[in-house]
C-alpha cells in the first residue's frame, strides 16, 4: 500500500494546478445544472438559445464571483475594512487547516499514512482547552501555557501511534481511524463530566476560554484573524526547516522511502516512528489550539471541524511539501469562507465547495484522466536497459 | 527454425541502444550474447519479442521477414522468452502459471485443468524438469520458478528460446542445472539465445558468441576464446580478471566470533556454533551456497539479529547486544548484499545516499542542522575518487547503472575510520569493469591494514579474492582453507562434506 500512497503523493505541479482548474470547471456544470433559471431556459434552448446561455453565464459567472466576493475581496461593499474582510476570513480558516496539513506530511513524508489528524487536533484543543479554561494566570503565562499544553496534548496522542507500530507493528492507518473515535467519543464523554463540562450547562459545551489565554487578535477587533496565522507561518518554516535541513528529517525521509536501507544505516526505526508521530500530532495539536484559543473559545465536540480531513486533501495537493501546502490551505480556507457568501447571495448549496475540494482528490489520484482531459503527454515510463 | 536479426537500430530520443546489429540463430546451437549491463542486449531482444519496434531493420525465421506487432505476435511465430524477473503470479500453481493466456477448455467454457497439469507433466517428464503442476509457484526455489518460466515458454510450442541474464538469481547449483536444461532443449533442436555477461556460463555452454558493446556488435569470438579475451571485447580493453593482490600480512586476530549460535523469528535455528577469526590485513571469505546462513551472521555482526548467543569482539570490544549504530560507530563497515533494498535509498540523490549512516555527527550535522555546504564537498570528492558515472552529485540513486550503485555504496562504507569490513556479495550483478573496481578497493582496504570479511557464492570469487575460506553449509562452518583449495574440494565443502 505504501507504493501506491507514495505515487498518490507525488504528482507533478502541473497536474495538480490542472486537478484544481478541472475542478473547478466540473464544479461550474453542477452548479449550472442545479440552476433554476438555467433548467427553465432549457426547455426552449433551440428556440431562444440566447437566454439559455445567458442563464447559464449569470448561474456560474455569479456563483464564482460570489466565492470570490466570500474569500478574497468583496468589491461590492462600503468601506474598507468590509471590502477585505473576506481575505481575513479565509486565513482564519486556512490556519488549523494549514497546521495540520504541515504535520501529516510529516508523516506521509516519513512513510506513515496518519489519518489521524481529526483526533490529534481533538486532543490539542481538549489540553489547551483545560488549561485556559481552569486557570487564572496573566496572559504571558497563560498563553503559552495552553498552547504548549495543546502542543503536548497532540504529540502524546500522535506518539502513541508511533509507539503502538514501532512496538507491535500495528498499521498506522486502523489505529489512527480508531483514535479519531476515541478522541471524539472522549471529548464527548468528558464534555459531560464537571471536568470540562461549564457549569451550569445542560449542553455538552464547555465554559468559556479565559481571555488571557486566548490568541490575541492581530488585525483588531473587526477581523477574526487571530496570532494563529503566525503559528501557521513558523510552523511552514519549521516543517520546511525539520524536512530539508535537519538531521532527523532527513532519517525521517530515509525512513519513508526504504525503511530497510534506514535500519542497516543504523537509524532507530521504532524511536524515529515515535518521533515522527509526536511532531506529526503536534502539528495538529497546534491546530487544535489555533481553534479553541482562537476561534471558536468554547469547546465542543465539533472543535475539529472537518479540518482534520481537509488536512489530508491539502497535503496532497500541497505535494507534501510546506510551501505547497501553505498554498493548498489558503486554497481551502478561500473555499470555505467564500461558500457562505456563494449560499447566501446566489442560493447555491454550500455542498458544491465539498464536491470541488473532493473532485480536487480524484483529480490528483487520477493523473492520468487530468493527462487525458488536458492532452498532456503521458507520464514517462521507465525503460528497460 | 532460424532466426536471423539485421540492421536492427533502435533508439529511445538521442541515445542509440541499438546500432544495425546483426545476429544468426540456428536451430539446434545455443547462441550467446554478451555485453556488459547497458550494452543494449535486453533492447535488442525486446525488440525480438515485439515490446519495441525497431527503427530500422528486419527480423526474420526461416529466411521470411516477419512483423511483431507485440509479445502474441511473437508468441504466435514460436519465439519465446525467459525474463530476467519472472513473469509468474505467485499464487497460482505451476499449472495456472502455465496455461495463462491459452487456457484450454472443455464442454461449456469451463478450465480444463486436467488437461493443463498432464501437459505440465508431459513437457516436465521430458526434461527432467521434476515439476508438480500444483505446486503453489511462490513457494517454489527460484531456481524451479525459472523453469515454470521456461515450460511455459515451451508448451507456446517456441522453436526460438531467449534467455534474457537467466542466471542472475540462480545459485551455483541452480546455475549448473540450468545449463544442463539448455544443452538438452539445443539437443531438441530448439535455437537458444542465451544473454548474460557472465564469462563462465558463456565458456561452457556457448555454441557461437556475438559480443555486443555500447549498441553494437564488436565481433563474434569462438567458444574456445580464454575468459580474459571475452572480457576484453565485452570491455573494449584489456582487462585482468585475476584479482591482483600481494600476499597478505596478517596481523593480529582483532575481529574474533566465538560459538555464536543464532535462530530467526520462527525459532528455527540459523546459525549454529560458528568460531571463526579475522586477521588484520587479512581477506576472510565465507563461501558457500545462498541461504546458509550467511546473512544472518552479516546480520549477527551489525546487530540486526534477534535471538543470539555466543560472542562476536571487534578489538576486544563485544558487538552482540549493541544495535546497529553502536555497531557502526566501532568502525564496521558494512556492504549489503542487496544494494537497492539495503544499501541505498532509491529516491535520495547520490550525496544524500553518502552520508546515510553518518547525517547526525560531523562533519554533516551541527547540532540538527545538516552541513549541505560539507555534504556536496564530499560528495563531489567522491564522486571522482570513486568515479561514480553519473549526471552529478544530484542524481538520484535510482538513475544508477548497478556497478555505480554499489560503488556509491563502497565509498559511504570506504569513507569511514573503519576497523572492519564486512561486505556480502560486493559484486553481484555487475559488469566486468565495476567487478574489477570493487575488488581493488577491498584489497587495498586489506592493505591497509584492516580484516575484511566478504560473503560470496561464486566460488571464482572467493578462491580469487580470499585469503582464506570459510565455507558454511547449513548454519555451520564446515571448514576454513587456504584460498589456494582446489575447487572440487571446495564444492564439496558447500555441500556440507567435510575435507
Amino acid at each position: 500500500m505504501n507504493k501506491l500512497v507514495r505515487e498518490i503523493f507525488s504528482p507533478s505541479t502541473l497536474v495538480t494546478v490542472l486537478a484544481v482548474v478541472a475542478s473547478f470547471i466540473f464544479g461550474g456544470i453542477l452548479i449550472a445544472f442545479a440552476n433554476e433559471e438555467v433548467q427553465a431556459s432549457a426547455s426552449y434552448v433551440f428556440a431562444r438559445p440566447g437566454d439559455f446561455f445567458m442563464a447559464l453565464w449569470n448561474a456560474v459567472f455569479g456563483a464564482y464571483d460570489a466565492l470570490f466576493r466570500g474569500s478574497v475581496f468583496n468589491y461590492k461593499l462600503d468601506g474598507v475594512f468590509a471590502m477585505v474582510k473576506p481575505i481575513t476570513e479565509t486565513l482564519a480558516y486556512a490556519t488549523p487547516i494549514t497546521l495540520s496539513g504541515l504535520g501529516l506530511a510529516v508523516a506521509f513524508r516519513s512513510g506513515l499514512f496518519n489519518i489521524g489528524a481529526p483526533g490529534q487536533i481533538m486532543f490539542g484543543a481538549m489540553f489547551a482547552g483545560w488549561f485556559a479554561i481552569n486557570l487564572e494566570l496573566p496572559f504571558y503565562l497563560h498563553f503559552p501555557l495552553a498552547v504548549i499544553a495543546g502542543i503536548v496534548g497532540g504529540a502524546l496522542f500522535g506518539a502513541l501511534v508511533g509507539f503502538l507500530r514501532a512496538a507491535t507493528g500495528a498499521n498506522e492507518v486502523i489505529v489512527t481511524i480508531m483514535f479519531n473515535y476515541i478522541a471524539v467519543l472522549l471529548l464527548g464523554y468528558l464534555l459531560k463530566t464537571p471536568f470540562l463540562q461549564a457549569p451550569g450547562a445542560v449542553n455538552p459545551i464547555s465554559a468559556a476560554v479565559k481571555d488571557s489565554a486566548k490568541y490575541p487578535l492581530i488585525f483588531g477587533e473587526q477581523f477574526r484573524v487571530h496570532a494563529g496565522l503566525i503559528a501557521m507561518l513558523l510552523a511552514v518554516v519549521f516543517v520546511w526547516w525539520l524536512l530539508n535541513r535537519s538531521t532527523i528529517g532527513f532519517q525521517f525521509r530515509a525512513l519513508g522511502h526504504n525503511p530497510n536501507a534506514a535500519k542497516v544505516a543504523g537509524i532507530n526505526i521504532g524511536l524515529t516512528y515515535v518521533l515522527v508521530m509526536a511532531i506529526s500530532g503536534a502539528l495538529s495539536g497546534l491546530a487544535g489550539t489555533t481553534q479553541i484559543l482562537g476561534t471558536e473559545k468554547f469547546l465542543t465536540t465539533g472543535v475539529a471541524a472537518s479540518y482534520g480531513f481537509d488536512a489530508i486533501t491539502v497535503a496532497l495537493l500541497g505535494r507534501n511539501n510546506p510551501w505547497g501546502i501553505l498554498v493548498a490551505g489558503i486554497l481551502f480556507g478561500g473555499l470555505r469562507a467564500g461558500a457562505v457568501t456563494m449560499q447566501a447571495s446566489q442560493g447555491v448549496p454550500i455542498d458544491i465547495v465539498l464536491v470541488v475540494q473532493s473532485m480536487i482528490v480524484l483529480f490528483i489520484a487520477a493523473p492520468p484522466l487530468v493527462r487525458a482531459m488536458f492532452r498532456l503527454k503521458p507520464a514517462k515510463i521507465g525503460v528497460a536497459k | 527454425m532460424k532466426l536471423e536479426l539485421r540492421g536492427i537500430t533502435k533508439r529511445f530520443g538521442a541515445l542509440i541502444a541499438n546500432d544495425n546489429v546483426n545476429l544468426v540463430a540456428n536451430g539446434g546451437q545455443i547462441h550467446c550474447l554478451l555485453g556488459e549491463n547497458g550494452a543494449g542486449k535486453s533492447t535488442l531482444m525486446n525488440v525480438l519479442y515485439g515490446l519495441y519496434q525497431a527503427d530500422g531493420g528486419e527480423i526474420l525465421l526461416d529466411d521470411k521477414v516477419v512483423k511483431f506487432a507485440g509479445p502474441g505476435d511473437a508468441m504466435a511465430a514460436g519465439i519465446g522468452m525467459v525474463h530476467q524477473h519472472f513473469m509468474l503470479i505467485p499464487v497460482f500453481t505451476v499449472a495456472e502459471n502455465v496455461i495463462l493466456g491459452h487456457e484450454p477448455t472443455k464442454f461449456g467454457g469451463l478450465l480444463d485443468l486436467n488437461a493443463a497439469r498432464a501437459k505440465v507433466r508431459e513437457v516436465s517428464d521430458r526434461f527432467g524438469f521434476d515439476l508438480d503442476p500444483d505446486a503453489i509457484v511462490g513457494e517454489l526455489p527460484v531456481g524451479v520458478q525459472q523453469r515454470v518460466e521456461i515450460i511455459k515458454a515451451l508448451i507456446g510450442d517456441a522453436k526460438v528460446l531467449v534467455f534474457d541474464e537467466p542466471t542472475a538469481v540462480l545459485t551455483p547449483q541452480e546455475t549448473d542445472e540450468l545449463m544442463v536444461i539448455m544443452k538438452q532443449l539445443r539437443d531438441a533442436g530448439t535455437a537458444i539465445v542465451f544473454i548474460t555477461h557472465k564469462l563462465r556460463e558463456v565458456k561452457e555452454v556457448a555454441d557461437k558468441i556475438t559480443v555486443i558493446r555500447l549498441g553494437k556488435v564488436v565481433g563474434e569470438a569462438d567458444p574456445s576464446s580464454t575468459a580474459n579475451e571475452l572480457a576484453s571485447m565485452m570491455v573494449g580493453r584489456a582487462v585482468d580478471l585475476d584479482v591482483e593482490k600481494a600476499v597478505a600480512k596478517p596481523g593480529k586476530a582483532s575481529f574474533k566470533v566465538a560459538g555464536l549460535s543464532s535462530w530467526n523469528t520462527a525459532g528455527t535455528q540459523v546459525l549454529d556454533d560458528i568460531n571463526l577469526e579475522v586477521h588484520e590485513g587479512e581477506i576472510l571469505v565465507i563461501a558457500g551456497v545462498q541461504g546458509n546462513g550467511q546473512t544472518e551472521l552479516t546480520e549477527a555482526i551489525i546487530g540486526m539479529h534477534g535471538r543470539t548467543i555466543g560472542s562476536i569482539q571487534l578489538d576486544g570490544k563485544e558487538l552482540i547486544g549493541k544495535n546497529v549504530k553502536q555497531v557502526l560507530d566501532l568502525g564496521v563497515g558494512f556492504v549489503p548484499e542487496d544494494r537497492t533494498e539495503d544499501g541505498l535509498v532509491a529516491e535520495f540523490t547520490i550525496a544524500e545516499n553518502l552520508m546515510l549512516d553518518r547525517s547526525d555527527r560531523k562533519p554533516f550535522a551541527k547540532g540538527l542542522n545538516l552541513q549541505l555546504g560539507v555534504l556536496k564537498k564530499f560528495a563531489e570528492e567522491k564522486l571522482k575518487q570513486f568515479d561514480i558515472r553519473s549526471q552529478g552529485i544530484e542524481s538520484k540513486a535510482s538513475q544508477l547503472s548497478g556497478g555505480n550503485q554499489q560503488k556509491v555504496v563502497l565509498a559511504r562504507e570506504l569513507s569511514r575510520e573503519l576497523r572492519l569490513l564486512v561486505a556480502s556479495q560486493p559484486t553481484r550483478g555487475l559488469d566486468v569493469g565495476s567487478i574489477e573496481f570493487v575488488h581493488e578497493q577491498i584489497v587495498a582496504t586489506r592493505d591497509s591494514g584492516i580484516p575484511v570479511l566478504i560473503v560470496a557464492t561464486e566460488l571464482d570469487e572467493a578462491t580469487q579474492l580470499g585469503d582464506r575460506i570459510a565455507v558454511m553449509y547449513r548454519g555451520k562452518i564446515v571448514g576454513i582453507v587456504p584460498a589456494d583449495t582446489p575447487r572440487a574440494i571446495l564444492g564439496q565443502m558447500m555441500a556440507g562434506i567435510h575435507a
